[in-house]
């Protein structure tokens, strides 16, 4: 093996403790609720959330004020043979993003889920908690892990995790729904698995630091890189892998499709684009990033014109979550195209993950909304939610704030997030994914005014609400839409955090 | 043909039947075990992997036999999970199948569930 350049990974940082209480914070909340039962739930579940979420925002703090990424080896075993936690502007932004939609979701899920002193403790709520535990830690080893096969049982845990959350009401569909799922996911991970393996023999190493420097444009890195990408894109339910993202999404009880359409799919991207951009930069040629986008387009597409069909609200967002999830598929031909020197600084890159964290905002309140909305009426059919406005005016204003996002209308994250994207097209000269783009922007107009038009209008027959909605709940889902809005006001210098702890290199390769 | 060789080759045997059986087979059943074929042969190619590099002078690499074990314990997890999944539908429906019907729900998921 030659001699490398001397590496930043192997110096650990003195914050570096950080990240891993951030990975065990939850493993310990999951501990606690076994050992001590379903009583403490709420008490357990609400004191470690606010601990979370600090330590989320000291890890972004750590990270902005030293200007660079923070390091932990794991046991003081230095890679190749050690494994190295690395958290970079990118993954504190991320882990703040997880640590909000999933305190917002633990709040909203409060009464559905709580275990009142005075009823007999229930089994399938205490589940729940299990699970958001379990997937904020997986979510947080994914975001930090640098080792590859690390990676690899993260993904396992997020998946383990999310399949139950999908059948928790133990409906025939739902568990269909879940089996469905669990089936791409055991196609997903054993591919990922797969190319790990074929990296491991090529190159001898799994750090993904140390594989940016070894890794050649060769059969063996092409085969590994498709595997792992195919397995991946199945667990992104990025088209044509999507069968079984709406029955899924939109089976799961209204907290748990806020988890999955928000955090869950974006940890497989957020692998997809390490693999890609840090681990085998120099795999990146203009093809490659052109098949993804081509992907990522045909999602819009398909996906947008499906949510036009859609009867039911639900399985309306879920489809508009597969066409969201296209978007962020541009941020491979837009930020490694040849123009850009220096890819980190793009707006195709910053665009991408502002997409991204719009994205989970939004869809996290939208799920919550509609979660509400079929709370009231007893069903989630679009035709008959006329005078919806009028008994859940906070709802559908979160509804519809949500919705701006996704639109692509100002003021929203989402707005920001396509104008970037959309500039970053006509810089790179890749004028037809703005094409996709704008068309997306028109049907997503389309299915989210579609419902907004009937909530508005009056009711045909007079509302029988079947329970009282909290106003809690309310506020929750309107808080998170408004967190998307917020998105917009971020002045864009503070982008420059995302480029923290990028490497230095240009992912261009050269043709 | 030395006994590396042999194993190597077998490695990729079972991965292509794997994925020959994982895309084809509709049979949630077959396809949970068509996974564990797959996932043995990625087994069987990474321990062939763990050899070859024993250039060192060393028995074999560790870390590919670390990683298998690991890879093994979550394979098997995934596998009770999917069953156990399937077990519950089964018990539910009185069939272990998913009809292709209700992938397209636009007309099949219009009743309320």
């Amino acid at each position: 093996m030659m001699p490398g350049p001397v590496l930043l990974t192997n110096a650990a940082t003195a914050d570096g403790f950080l990240l891993v209480l951030a990975i065990v914070l939850p493993v310990i909340g999951i501990l606690l609720l076994f050992a001590c039962g379903g009583r403490y739930v709420e008490r357990i579940v609400f004191f470690l959330i606010p601990i979370g979420l600090g330590v989320a925002v000291a890890v972004f703090a750590a990270i902005w004020r030293g200007g660079r990424s923070l390091i932990y080896i794991v046991g003081g075993w230095e890679p190749p043979l050690g494994i190295a936690l690395r958290a970079d502007g990118l993954s504190a932004a991320m882990m703040i993003t997880v640590g909000v939609v999933i305190g917002a979701t633990a709040l909203f899920a409060r009464e559905e889920f709580g275990q009142p002193r005075q009823r007999p403790e229930a089994r399938a709520p205490f589940v729940f908690w299990i699970l958001l535990l379990a997937i904020w830690s997986a979510l947080n080893i994914i975001v930090v892990s640098d080792d590859l096969f690390n990676l690899y049982v993260a993904l396992e845990l997020l998946t383990f995790a999310a399949v139950p959350l999908v059948c928790l009401k133990g409906y025939e569909e739902t568990i269909k729904a879940a089996l469905r799922y669990m089936l791409f996911a055991l196609f997903g991970s054993v591919l990922y698995l797969l190319g790990t393996v074929l990296i491991y023999g090529a190159y001898g190493t799994l750090d993904i630091a140390l594989l940016a420097d070894r890794v050649r444009p060769e059969p063996v890195a092409w085969i590994a890189a498709a595997l792992m990408t195919m397995g991946l894109l199945a667990k992104t339910a990025l088209f044509p892998f999507h069968l079984w993202l709406p029955p899924a999404h939109a089976g799961a009880p209204a907290p748990g499709s806020a988890v999955l359409s928000a955090l869950v799919v974006k940890g497989s991207f957020f692998l997809i684009v390490r693999l890609w951009f840090d681990a085998m930069p120099g795999l990146m040629t203009v093809a490659a990033t052109q098949m993804l986008a081509a992907l990522g387009a045909g999602a819009i597409l398909f996906g947008s014109v499906l949510a036009l069909r859609q009867q039911r609200l639900k399985l309306l967002i879920a489809y508009s979550t597969i066409a969201q999830i296209g978007y962020l598929f541009f941020i491979f031909p837009l930020s490694a195209g040849a123009m850009a020197s220096d890819p980190w600084s793009g707006f195709g890159w910053t665009g991408g993950w502002m997409q991204l964290f719009s994205h989970a905002f939004s869809k996290a309140a939208m799920f919550m909304a509609a979660g509400l909305i079929a709370e009231t009426l007893g069903h989630d059919r679009i035709a008959e939610f006329g005078g919806i406005a009028r008994v859940l005016p906070i709802t559908t204003f979160a509804f519809g704030i949500a919705g701006l996002s996704l639109m692509g209308v100002p003021p929203s994250g989402g707005f920001v997030a396509k104008w970037l994207l959309l500039q970053a097209t006509v810089m790179e000269g890749q004028w037809w994914w703005a094409a996709v783009m704008l068309i997306g922007g028109l049907l997503a107009g389309g299915y989210i005014l579609m419902v907004l038009g009937k909530t508005l209008s009056d009711a045909d027959v007079p509302l029988k609400p079947h329970g009282p909605i909290t106003r809690s709940r309310e506020i929750v889902a309107l808080t998170l839409a408004l967190c998307a809005v917020l998105l917009s006001l971020v002045p864009l210098r503070s982008a420059e955090f995302l480029q923290i702890g990028r490497p230095v290199t240009p992912a261009v390769a050269p043709q | 043909m030395s006994v590396v060789t042999l194993f190597g080759l077998c490695g990729p045997v079972l991965v292509g039947l794997g994925l020959f059986g994982l895309i084809t087979n509709p049979q949630p059943l077959r396809k949970i075990l068509a996974f564990n074929l797959l996932g043995s042969g990625t087994f069987l190619l990474f321990g062939v992997i763990a050899r070859r590099g024993a250039a060192a002078g060393l028995g074999g690499d560790p870390v590919p036999q670390a990683l298998v074990i690991t890879g093994i314990v979550v394979a098997f997890a995934a596998t009770a999970m999917a069953i156990a999944l399937l077990l519950r539908l089964f018990q539910e429906t009185g069939q272990a199948t998913l009809e292709p019907d209700d992938t397209n729900d636009t007309n099949a998921a219009t009743h309320t569930s």
